[in-house]
């Protein structure tokens, strides 16, 4: 064996592995060259004839070839796998404009999408949400609200009743009074719910519809806390650039009584035919709580004061969704409920 | 309320303000502005005209071609067909349209030829410019509008029309609130007005001259009824004529959406625009025993009213009765008899005060809501009746149709109604949040007319609404600008906390949502046909609704008792609406009537679907899925066949794919397919699924508050066991076996991979397969030990009927 022979078995090996183009050759190569019956075995196992002279110094030339060899084999195998991984990559594309694999998604009515916002914002504030019947008694809805029988006032809430005594409730006011029979003030709370009046179903009249009725019992509230809380909600709702205004009215279970308008989204507040050329859209009644109200509960208006509202949930909907038919809100077409 | 704005200026001036600002300002002080309009407004082009010529057309009998004088350097020639156009008609002044003028209803005058004439123009009737005969009693309903010169102001050919009939007055109207009832008048809106500018405001105290008599002589009056009845004024007017009022009344009743009919039923209705008490006017002939008594009705006594209708009376009501028989329903209609006549001679003002709750009731009962009554029934004050009164005879003598008798009768049950209520001013800005001074605030109250006296402030005759502080509050707040209030939030930390309720409604809301569900709102009262349309039956306890006893319609005149037909309803239209699947759920309440006055309110969650691949498990899966979303866990599943103790309902469903789903013992709910009787009474044509969950039931039996258990450490061993068994056997059973086999401690899991019926397997027998995970929290379990465990479920398994599959 000779030097000769070794550097001809790496000249040859590397001259075989620069044309090897595949894995599989790649390996043949290693078995041919490095294997237990490849070449430079071969050439190793005649060391026994070498004297012990020559032994160490063609032993160290062997490896030398050996490592020259491994290495090119590994270089030449991750090349060769790098390609393959890319070739494979290009051989997977998609067509990543075909549609998605149907996942179901469900949703809420919007009703309650937007309710569910209004009471995050009232939770805030510290506001409990309180529930109460919605067949209710004459005198949570009307009596105790300072609405005695033969009162005028109950022509504007056309009933509907169950018998003499009980009525399907008007007005989610009905909570107050229950509400403020059984707890103490300070009082924080909102009752959102179902009310109803004998009102033939059009595009916003609906014999069904949604209040959210508020109410604030303390010492020392003001109207001037009425109109901030009132905007600061407003805002939240529908961002800060609104505008709301309150507008003196008259409501039997608050004195004063106020009416909120918000700025007329469609114009911002020149008046257009939306808003009936008044640049403001009404948006809900609300009070600081009628002292006579207060004293039938218990609660001292020498000592406590309050103010309350009662805010259209369906009104609220309507505009954030720019819904203009109340219908749609309660035909639950599919077409309609999944766009919400 | 229409507001006549010419009407409001013999009170106030409100100088050059526009319209627009006027209702804005009116507005934002507490008198809502609807809408206003201007009269006449779609008229244009149209002036006096005078006939100067009328002759034939040639080629028609019935027109004629007139040459009509319209103000122009040239008359103009207009053809027309109206028979009271004749060579008589010359001189006659008439409403002429010009060549390009507009008239009500969007109609739009061009010149033309009329059978070869050339017309250029048009003349008009009453009809054509929106007017009725009420407004102009001498005109003819089927004819040209012949003008009359019936004001100082000449009418000269070329003015224009709306200037020549007073047809130009603005109507403004207002919403007024239930507590005003002063503001249903010109002279309340005209007192807000002054207030609110900040103008003076002038008033005149009505007054009479009258003629010699004594009226205790011509008529009696006695109140039986001082409760309903506070005051009550007459006044005789002697020799009176009859006849149409002046043009300028006309035009303010017509302004105020109120018919002229003669001048004495017209001063009382001016009386009452005007000064927001309502009047009534007698002929004394039909006054039989020229006595008064005001009364109540005797139970089933009638009366004609004016409206031309008999009605009988209840012993609640209150009636303005002569000797014999009620002549008049008070404070709502006068009688058809007592009425003024053309022929009348002497009339019977009145001006009374009546209770506005009896007001009210009657009104409500016989049906007729009067402007009268609905002034009365928000309450009026016993010390407006003499000014009214005396307003009523001033008009008779400015009219001069008649001789006013001077003396009058006063009847008046004497009780002093002046409102009153605490004035401080400190309070005042405490309350409003508000730093106005003392002074300020007395002037705002004395524009209103109020008087501020020790601590008091003294509310004018016609505040009714005023009883406490926080009513002058709103009177200052209201002046001072709601909108320059500043705004403050409320002091003070407030925690909220959710109830548990509210919490678990939250998580079902958004577990149905995350399942695929789409939620729905539906109407809370139903048809009681409904219950028939679901199967219910006949003598099911859900039959027994809270009955609304004034519904709109039979559809919503029961509250539900389940929501099923309501998930069915809008099922039934999503499929006719060609929507191929849904997948819907509604968390809504029942409404149960119970023993006590109120029903129950139970909350329930229905679900619904129909379309795509939906089938029983489809419905099964949303339960299951709901319920592991809240934390049920191990309910069971039992077959109900059509009867259930806890659902009526279950008669809804198919018999056969039905299940009650229950939680020791607990029902809380009903799910399956829907029976094809109940779908094809709602034209659905494709099988379809529905569920009702109990939701308090439910949250009693889910664990709200979960704990973490550690993560296994041990492997698991996985073993498939396959079953051949009964048909009949239903698989939950096969599972219970398998659990009682192995126990609780080392089974993990029991999953169903395959039931399977058909080849190999004996007919009436299936072949079912489970996958059962075994761990031990203590090691890992051998080979041994897991095959122990698998006889042990093959063991139990047998003991029902069921046996490894070969």
């Amino acid at each position: 064996m000779t030097k000769e022979q070794l550097d001809k078995i790496l000249e040859s090996a590397k001259e075989q592995l620069s044309q090897c183009m595949d894995l599989t050759a790649a390996e043949e190569l290693r078995v041919k060259f490095l294997g237990k019956k490849g070449e430079l075995t071969n050439i190793l196992k005649q060391m026994g004839g070498l004297s012990a002279e020559e032994r160490p110094v063609f032993g160290q030339l062997a490896n030398k070839v050996r490592t020259e060899i491994e290495n090119g084999l590994s270089e030449r195998t991750a090349a060769l796998k790098a390609e393959l991984a890319e070739r494979t990559l290009q051989a997977e594309s998609l067509d990543v404009t075909l549609p998605g694999k149907a996942q179901p998604v469900g949703r809420l009515h919007p009703l309650t999408a937007t309710l569910n916002e209004v009471k995050e914002v009232f939770l805030g504030m510290g506001f409990d949400v309180v529930d109460g019947p919605e067949v209710e008694t004459d005198h949570y809805c009307f009596e105790a609200l300072n609405m005695p029988k033969h009162h005028p006032a109950r022509d504007t809430q056309d009933t509907f009743y169950i018998n003499e005594n009980v009525l399907l409730r008007t007005q989610t006011s009905s909570v107050q009074i229950r509400t403020m029979e059984k707890r103490k003030p300070p009082i924080r709370i909102i009752s959102p719910g179902r009310v109803y009046r004998s009102d033939a179903v059009d595009a916003t009249h609906s014999p069904l519809f949604h209040q959210i009725e508020g109410l604030v019992i303390d010492k020392g509230i003001t109207l001037g806390d009425l109109y901030g809380t009132l905007e600061l909600l407003m805002k939240k709702l529908y961002g800060d650039d609104c505008k709301i205004r309150l507008r003196p009215h008259h409501f039997p279970y608050t004195e004063p009584s106020a009416e909120v308008d918000i700025m007329c989204f469609n114009c911002g507040g020149k008046g257009c035919p939306m808003c009936k050329g008044e640049g403001y859209v009404e948006l809900l009644g609300s009070g600081m709580v009628h002292p006579k109200v207060l004293e039938g509960c218990g609660i001292d208006p020498e000592i406590y004061s309050g103010f309350a509202f009662g805010i259209g949930l369906e009104r609220i909907t309507m505009g954030r969704y720019n819904i203009n038919d109340l219908r749609l809100l309660y035909e639950n077409d599919m077409r309609f409920l999944s766009q919400f | 309320m229409d507001l006549s704005m010419r009407w409001l200026s013999d009170y106030v001036d409100i100088e050059d303000m526009s319209v627009k600002d006027y209702c804005s300002g009116m507005t934002m002080s507490g008198s809502k502005v609807e809408v206003y309009e201007t009269e006449g407004a779609e008229i244009s082009k149209v002036v006096v005209g005078k006939i100067l010529s009328v002759a034939p057309h040639e080629n028609s009998d019935h027109l004629v071609v007139c040459m009509v004088d319209v103000g122009a350097e040239q008359p103009v020639q207009i053809v027309t067909g109206a028979p009271n156009i004749r060579e008589h008609s010359v001189g006659a002044l008439v409403p002429a349209a010009l060549d390009g003028s507009t008239l009500p209803g969007g109609k739009k005058i061009k010149k033309g030829k009329l059978r070869g004439k050339e017309s250029n123009g048009m003349l008009c009737s009453l009809g054509e410019l929106g007017l009725t005969l009420h407004d102009f009693p001498y005109a003819i309903e089927d004819g040209i509008f012949i003008l009359q010169q019936e004001t100082d102001k000449e009418l000269i050919p070329g003015m224009d029309i709306h200037e020549a009939i007073g047809l130009n007055d603005t109507r403004v109207e207002f919403e007024i609130t239930s507590n005003r009832p002063d503001c249903m008048s010109v002279i309340g809106l005209a007192r807000e007005t002054a207030a609110t500018f900040n103008l003076p405001l002038n008033l005149k105290e009505p007054k009479f001259k009258g003629i010699y008599g004594d009226i205790s002589e011509m008529l009696k009056v006695s109140i039986e009824n001082k409760e309903l009845c506070s005051r009550y004024c007459a006044a005789v007017v002697k020799n009176v004529k009859i006849g149409m009022s002046p043009l300028w009344m006309r035009e303010r009743l017509r302004a105020s959406g109120v018919r002229p009919i003669n001048n004495f039923v017209d001063i009382t209705n001016y009386v009452m625009l005007e000064y927001g008490h309502p009047m009534h006017a007698f002929d004394i002939r039909y006054i039989s025993g020229n006595s008064i008594t005001i009364r109540n009705a005797a139970e089933g006594e009638t009366i004609t009213t004016l409206d031309g209708q008999e009605r009988t009376l209840k012993s609640n009501m209150l009636v303005i009765a002569d000797a014999e028989k009620p002549v008049a329903v008070a404070g709502v209609m006068g009688g058809e008899y007592s009425g003024i006549m053309d022929d009348t001679a002497d009339v019977v003002f009145e001006a009374a005060c009546f209770d506005g709750a009896s007001v009210r009731t009657t009104a409500k009962t016989l049906g007729m809501r009067t402007d009268a009554s609905a002034r009365f029934e928000k309450g009026l004050d016993p010390r407006m009746c003499v000014p009214a009164l005396n307003r009523a005879l001033e008009l008779v003598e400015e009219l001069g149709c008649g001789e006013v008798v001077r003396t009058v009768i006063d009847c008046s049950n004497g009780v002093d109604t002046q409102k009153k209520a605490p004035f401080d001013a400190d309070w005042i800005n405490r309350f409003l949040g508000t730093d106005i001074p003392e002074g300020e605030m007395i002037s705002y109250l004395e524009k209103l007319d109020f008087k501020v006296e020790n601590g008091y402030a003294y509310a004018p005759p016609y505040r009714i609404d005023i009883e406490c502080k926080s009513d002058i509050a709103e009177e200052v707040a209201r002046l001072y600008g709601y909108n320059n209030i500043p705004k403050t939030i409320i002091r003070g930390v407030a925690a909220a906390t959710p109830t548990p309720e509210q919490v678990f409604s939250r998580k079902l809301l958004s577990a149905c949502t995350s399942l695929g569900a789409y939620e729905i709102t539906t109407f809370s009262f139903i048809s009681p046909k409904f219950y028939d349309k679901i199967n219910l039956p006949a003598d099911s306890k859900l039959r027994n609704s809270v009955v609304i006893s004034n519904p709109l319609g039979e559809d919503t005149s029961v509250m539900r008792t389940t929501l099923i037909p309501s998930m069915m309803e809008v099922m039934a239209r999503n499929y006719n609406n060609r929507n191929a699947a849904v997948n819907l759920f509604e968390l809504g309440n029942e409404y149960i009537p119970g023993d006590s006055e109120l029903p129950d309110e139970p909350l329930r969650l229905s679900l619904g679907m129909y379309g795509g691949d939906a089938d029983f498990y489809s419905i099964k899966g949303m339960v299951e899925g709901i319920f592991d979303a809240v934390g049920i866990e191990d309910a069971e599943y039992e077959p109900c066949k059509g009867v259930s103790d806890a659902f009526d309902e279950a008669a809804a469903f198919h018999p056969g794919r039905c299940a009650v789903v229950s939680k020791d013992g607990v029902a809380l709910g009903i799910l399956g397919e829907l029976h094809p009787k109940v779908l094809e009474n709602y034209g659905i044509e494709v099988r379809a699924y529905a569920a009702k969950l109990n939701v308090p039931e439910m949250m009693s039996a889910a664990v709200l508050q979960k704990t973490y258990k550690p993560l296994p450490k041990h492997p698991a061993t996985t073993r498939d066991l396959a079953v051949v068994c009964d048909d009949s056997i239903p698989v939950a059973k096969l599972e219970k076996a398998i659990k009682d086999g192995i126990g609780g401690k080392i089974l993990e899991t029991i999953t169903l991979f395959d039931v399977y019926k058909g080849k190999q397997i004996e007919s009436g027998k299936k072949s079912v397969a489970f996958s059962i995970v075994l761990r031990s929290s203590e090691g890992t379990l051998t080979d041994e030990q897991a095959d122990n465990a698998v006889k042990k479920a093959l063991k139990k398994l047998s003991e029902i009927g069921a046996e490894l599959r070969q």
